[in-house]
């Protein structure tokens, strides 16, 4: 069932124009960025050449390209995650769940996973970009693999962290900018709060404040080094979200 | 496991919705048997969605139990929710999608198995009047055939109970007449609860009627019924040379008179008289140029405005 509903939700993205649009906007700063990370690094290329060990093209082309699209996910998660809930609520479609034989949990995980579809193909199309580089260089396939891990762990907070938000409001739009207040202020005060605290030696909130940073946790696997702790934290944020996003649909049942 | 052994399909009992200090519904119970269309009916207000959600799953009673062919909705939601159909007042479509799709989403959703979607789409949408329809997005469709649309959803998985909430609002005569024969012609498998305020509407399909007002149920009994709990009725007598309003008021059986127009009277029938042969008697030896003597409204009007008065008064 949770198949189902995922399909059901990529198959209503495709057929708005939404998804069309994130997709175009999404491949052309992409494309504009790897483009542009080429032509810096042909022209470094003649001073990294006297190092003894200087830094391949994968990392000066490929990482940052991975690090605009996990800018770009930052804007567009919260607005595709706007439909999954909220516009449902709004045009009155929740029902149509609702009263399915289908559980609250396999509603919200077929959500989750539906966008999470979405975010892959996404994805995907980004690594197809380094490959256009592979006829003439040779890549760091390790490091591409980790990247590509990291942003789908990355992707998976925001749209899990989105999801919620989503279920709080039958307004779309508040529902995105929710959405996006809510993941940019994990993204500033989260880092923040950690650091003073470490600097304080209260390390165990620091510790636990790094849950809620998923940008944070997104760069060990940025850089190919497997942090399981950074993983482990994310994995907790999806997983705190959903729970979160399925008690609140179920207490709408309660309170009406 | 009683309630399926005896035939009913949906049995409600005590249900209670509260909002803060704001009861919604108040105690109120129903029972349905296969086959039966029941007509839930109240003014705007008296609690007829709120009832409808509880039914579906969508709202959880404050207290009091729902159970769906033995299956208790609120132990057992997603077995118990299998065997229900719901139209909500606002047809849960999504305009993006072509109608094919949309129910073909519906049986999918409804655990319809794989092969046997097909036949089900055919025939839920020959039911439906939608033959022709199944290549058109939703969004483009007027609003009749959404609304079919949305019956066509709810019974596409061939629930035992279906559940619609106003499915004839907004529709011209002739949809309203075929959504009447199709909701008859549901009430021969499954059994249907109506919401409505359409009187005609529910003596033409129901065989039991409830009403609702402010909560609580005020009217709980079969349409055959009626006949016994109406007392007198209220006739519109239409005179081309009336007599003074004295006169008719004194003829026996008639409670009183009101004038509603040059050569129309609205007369209140006293309980269990009928006045009708007197009245054309005198009409016929008088001379009055009888023209019109009809019921003013229909039984079920009648009794529908006196329980629910305050509300008619109040506006």
């Amino acid at each position: 069932m949770i198949h189902t509903i995922a399909a059901k939700e990529l198959k209503l993205l495709f057929a708005s124009p939404l998804a069309w649009v994130v997709l175009t906007v999404m491949q052309l700063l992409l494309g504009y960025n790897f483009l542009r990370r080429i032509d810096d690094f042909l022209q470094l290329q003649p001073r990294l050449s006297q190092m003894t060990s200087p830094p391949g093209v994968t990392e000066l082309v490929i990482v940052p390209t991975f690090g605009t699209l996990a800018v770009v996910l930052l804007f567009a998660v919260p607005l595709l995650a706007m439909r999954l809930i909220a516009e449902e609520r709004r045009n009155h479609t929740m029902v149509f769940l609702t009263t399915a034989p289908v559980s609250i949990t396999a509603i919200v995980l077929g959500k989750f996973f539906g966008l999470m579809a979405f975010l892959t193909i996404v994805t995907g199309l980004a690594v197809l970009m380094p490959f256009a580089l592979a006829a003439n260089t040779t890549l760091d396939y390790g490091l591409i693999a980790s990247l590509t891990a990291g942003i789908l762990l990355l992707a998976a907070c925001f749209v899990a962290v989105s999801l919620y938000v989503s279920c709080l409001t039958a307004h779309p739009v508040v529902a995105a900018l929710g959405a996006f207040g809510a993941l940019l202020g994990m993204l500033l005060a989260g880092e923040t709060a950690g650091d003073s605290l470490r600097t304080r030696n209260w390390h165990v909130p620091a510790a636990l404040v790094q849950v809620f940073t998923p940008i944070k946790n997104f760069e060990p696997l940025g850089r190919g080094l497997v942090d399981t702790y950074a993983i482990a934290c994310s994995l907790l944020l999806i997983a705190g979200f959903l729970v979160l996003a399925i008690r609140r649909l179920d207490a709408m049942r309660l309170r009406g | 496991m009683t309630e399926h052994a005896n035939g009913a399909t949906l049995c409600a009992r005590g249900l209670t919705r509260k909002f803060g200090a704001h009861t919604a519904v108040n105690n109120i119970s129903i029972e349905l048997k296969r086959g039966e269309v029941l007509g839930f009916l109240g003014p705007n207000g008296a609690g007829k969605t709120t009832t409808m959600q509880m039914l579906t799953g969508n709202l959880a009673p404050s207290s009091g139990g729902i159970s769906i062919c033995g299956i208790d909705l609120l132990e057992r939601p997603v077995a118990a929710k299998a065997k229900i159909g719901y139209l909500p007042e606002v047809p849960p479509l999504y305009r993006e999608l072509y109608v094919d799709e949309y129910l073909l989403l519906a049986a999918r959703v409804h655990r319809v198995p794989r092969a046997a979607r097909g036949a089900a789409l055919e025939r839920v949408k020959a039911r439906c009047g939608l033959p022709d329809a199944g290549r058109k997005l939703i969004g483009s469709l007027s609003k009749g055939y959404q609304q079919r649309v949305g019956i066509a959803q709810a019974i596409i998985h061939e629930p035992d109970v279906v559940i619609l909430d106003e499915p004839t609002a907004g529709l011209d005569p002739n949809q309203i007449r075929q959504i009447r024969d199709l909701i008859r012609e549901l009430g021969g498998q499954h059994s249907v609860i109506l919401s409505t305020h359409i009187l005609p509407e529910v003596e033409a399909v129901c065989d039991q009627v409830q009403i609702l007002h402010h909560g609580n149920l005020v009217y709980s009994d079969t349409i055959s019924a009626l006949e016994k709990f109406h007392s007198g009725r209220t006739l519109l007598l239409g005179l081309r040379n009336a007599p003074p309003e004295s006169e008719l008021a004194g003829i026996p059986g008639v409670a009183a008179v009101e004038k509603e127009g040059d050569t129309l009277f609205r007369l209140q029938c006293a309980p269990g008289a009928n006045p009708t042969d007197e009245l054309v008697e005198r009409a016929v030896s008088s001379h009055w140029g009888l023209y019109q003597l009809s019921p003013a409204r229909t039984r079920l009007e009648d009794v529908f405005v006196r329980l629910t008065r305050s509300e008619v008064s109040t506006g």
